[in-house]
């Protein structure tokens, strides 16, 4: 188990203008969770390759416990890993996938087998020991996976997107299963990912990613409620986050909406008579048929179970709102929608950042 | 309501029949010069001058073949043939390979020019090559040597080698490359380890082509030796003045080893030209 130093790391890809990751320094502390999120070409998985000793990096350094390994091969830096595709050895036994990175370390044959047979009955393996990985369906092929990194012991475990390959029922399942795993042994832990849903479910921090650098970093509750920007709140939540254009009274207490006008939170005072943009999750929007600060009318109503996710229009925007399951609704009706004032975040019309 | 119109459903049978006959017809046109000249080469001499002849292995003699076998200068071209075949196979792979994995891995300038470059090798016609290194090997000392032949015929697969060995190397996912290296392996014990074994049944398949093509080509193997020919080279220049019967043997007893390579290997070759290398 170590720490993981990175420090103003920049990687340009041959043949690109733009660096895949710029200046990235992130510090992971000794066994902890870390997901790095963000959409695809943010650079998260060439900053876990860098780690992984699978890229060099053009400039910067990277540091696991104290040592540098910024430029070592990958075979020397103690890593585990788990990749998207899986990557098991199609040639190989299910036992000898799980055993390589020991056999390859020249451990003990007996402890060899010991670690096996723990990670097989840890991942529920046992039955499949002797099994080609191509008679395995796709979810045990990444227990395969996952089973050949722990048994490593390794200093630190990288996981590239582990779960985008499993259907959405297994995958949920295999995240619980994970989040148990990792938890029991320690391990300090990069996960890269996509799913905004794993990243806050897994993560003992998320760092956010755009476009080659971390714009948000912090724990998973912190980042979904009070994004630091306008891109992290469209980024995560499902659906994500809504944003709405206002005007900030002169005094700082009311936001207007159009003719409408909402309690505004604390922060707004420092924004008096500007332009804002409001940001409000759908499940803090209150949704009634009787009265609320708002008037709109609904598009489309999704049931999803546990929730009625409503599409209504306010003025020209499209709002989501998550009523409670009971609630009923069509389209075209009326509805008021009230905005409690400690959800609301507030960004900065021109930045997009928020206004504290 | 009115009965089905069953017409489409007479087209598609008919359609079916007329392909099956197409399958047989081709089939046919393959089959039949192949057993013509095996029953030749199994009948006795009587029988092939006989009329009407007869199609079917009536009069069954080792005669021919056994003839064939004793005449000058067939058993030790047949030799030649095989040490020039499994040379060629080995030079090729031990060439070919390495820069297959290359041209798969690595990303250079002037990558697509060397690929088509590479292809130039076989545009020229074999005589045209064939006859500078005659006058070149005729220096060195190499001429109506099996080396020549071996040298000539690794150059003329390698095209191919290369270019079936790198779609194969493709072919092997570079995550699970990449995870042989991060439990443990260098470079070269990730190839040895994971990469050769999923690459195999490819690089097999292009073995056999090259050896197949080394033990049909009979151009080059002609105008590089004298006394030391190949099988083919052997029977084609002594074609003109030998009996029927021969020219039968020879041709039966040059289709029978590559028939045999092919049907031995026939997993691996299909292997290749389907989607799984796994």
């Amino acid at each position: 188990m170590s720490d993981v130093l990175i420090s103003n790391l920049v990687k340009t890809y041959p043949g690109n203008t733009e660096r895949a990751t710029d200046d990235i320094s992130l510090e992971i502390a000794d066994g902890e969770f870390m997901v790095l999120l963000g959409p695809s070409g943010c650079g998260k998985t060439t900053l876990l390759r860098m780690i992984a000793g699978l890229e060099l990096p053009d400039d910067g350094s990277i540091a696991i416990g104290g040592r540098d390994v910024t430029y070592l091969p990958a075979h020397k830096r103690g890593l585990s890993m788990v990749f998207q595709s899986y990557a098991v050895f199609p040639h190989r036994s299910v036992r000898d996938n799980i055993a390589f990175g020991l056999t390859m370390a020249k451990k003990d044959q007996a402890e060899v087998e010991r670690k096996v047979e723990w990670a097989a009955e840890l991942l529920q393996l046992g039955r499949y020991l002797d099994r080609k990985p191509a008679q395995l369906s796709g979810g045990q092929r990444q227990r395969v996976a996952v089973a050949r990194a722990i048994v490593m012991d390794a200093d630190v475990l990288l996981m590239d997107e582990p779960l985008s390959n499993l259907d959405a029922l297994l995958r949920l399942e295999f995240r619980t299963e994970l989040k148990k795993i990792v938890q029991d042994l320690g391990t300090t832990t990069i996960y890269v990912t996509h799913d905004q849903g794993e990243a806050l479910s897994l993560g003992d921090r998320v760092a956010v990613m755009r476009a080659g650098r971390i714009v948000q970093l912090g724990d998973p509750i912190e980042v979904y409620d009070t994004p630091t920007d306008r891109f992290v709140g469209g980024f995560l939540g499902s659906p994500p986050m809504n944003f709405l254009a206002a005007k900030v009274d002169p005094d700082g207490t009311g936001l207007h909406i159009g003719d409408d006008v909402v309690p505004a939170p604390p922060a707004a005072r420092s924004h008096g008579g500007r332009d804002v943009l409001i940001g409000v999750r759908p499940e803090n929007i209150e949704v009634s048929t009787e009265r609320g600060d708002l008037t709109a009318h609904v598009e489309v109503v999704e049931p999803t179970g546990a929730a009625v996710l409503l599409t209504v229009d306010v003025g020209d925007e499209a709002l989501k709102a998550a009523a409670p399951a009971t609630f009923r609704a069509r389209p075209g009706d009326v509805v008021h929608l009230s905005f409690p004032a400690a959800a609301l975040r507030l960004y900065d019309a021109e930045t997009h950042a928020l206004v504290n | 309501m009115t009965a089905p119109d069953r017409a489409p459903l007479r087209r598609h049978r008919r359609n079916r029949v007329l392909l099956q006959v197409a399958c047989v017809a081709v089939t046919a046109f393959m089959a039949v010069p192949l057993y013509l000249i095996t029953l030749a080469a199994v009948s006795s001499r009587a029988s092939l001058n006989a009329f009407p002849l007869s199609f079917l292995p009536t009069n069954l003699s080792l005669e021919t073949l056994t003839a064939f076998l004793s005449s000058t200068g067939v058993v030790p071209s047949f030799g030649n043939s095989l040490i020039v075949g499994l040379w060629t196979l080995v030079l090729s792979l031990l060439i070919g390979v390495p820069a297959a994995y290359g041209l798969a891995r690595t990303a250079f300038a002037g990558k697509e020019p060397y690929q088509l470059f590479l292809l130039f090798t076989r545009a020229l016609p074999i005589v045209v090559l064939s006859v500078p290194l005659a006058q070149l090997f005729l220096t060195t000392g190499l001429y109506d040597t099996t080396y020549a032949v071996i040298l000539l015929h690794t150059a003329l697969s390698l095209p191919t080698t290369i270019l079936i060995c790198a779609s194969v190397f493709l072919a092997v996912p570079v995550d699970v490359e990449e995870a042989a290296r991060v439990f443990g392996c260098t470079q070269a014990q990730a190839f040895r380890q994971v990469v050769a074994p999923m690459a195999l049944p490819g690089i097999a398949a292009a073995a056999i082509f090259t050896f197949v093509q080394s033990w049909n080509e009979v151009l080059a193997a002609s105008i590089l030796t004298l006394n030391r020919r190949t099988l083919p080279a052997q029977v084609l220049s002594s074609l003109g003045d030998s009996p029927l019967a021969y020219r039968f043997a020879g041709g039966f007893a040059l289709v029978v080893p590559a028939l045999l390579f092919i049907a031995l290997m026939r997993r691996y070759l299909t292997n290749m030209w389907g989607s799984t290398i796994r």
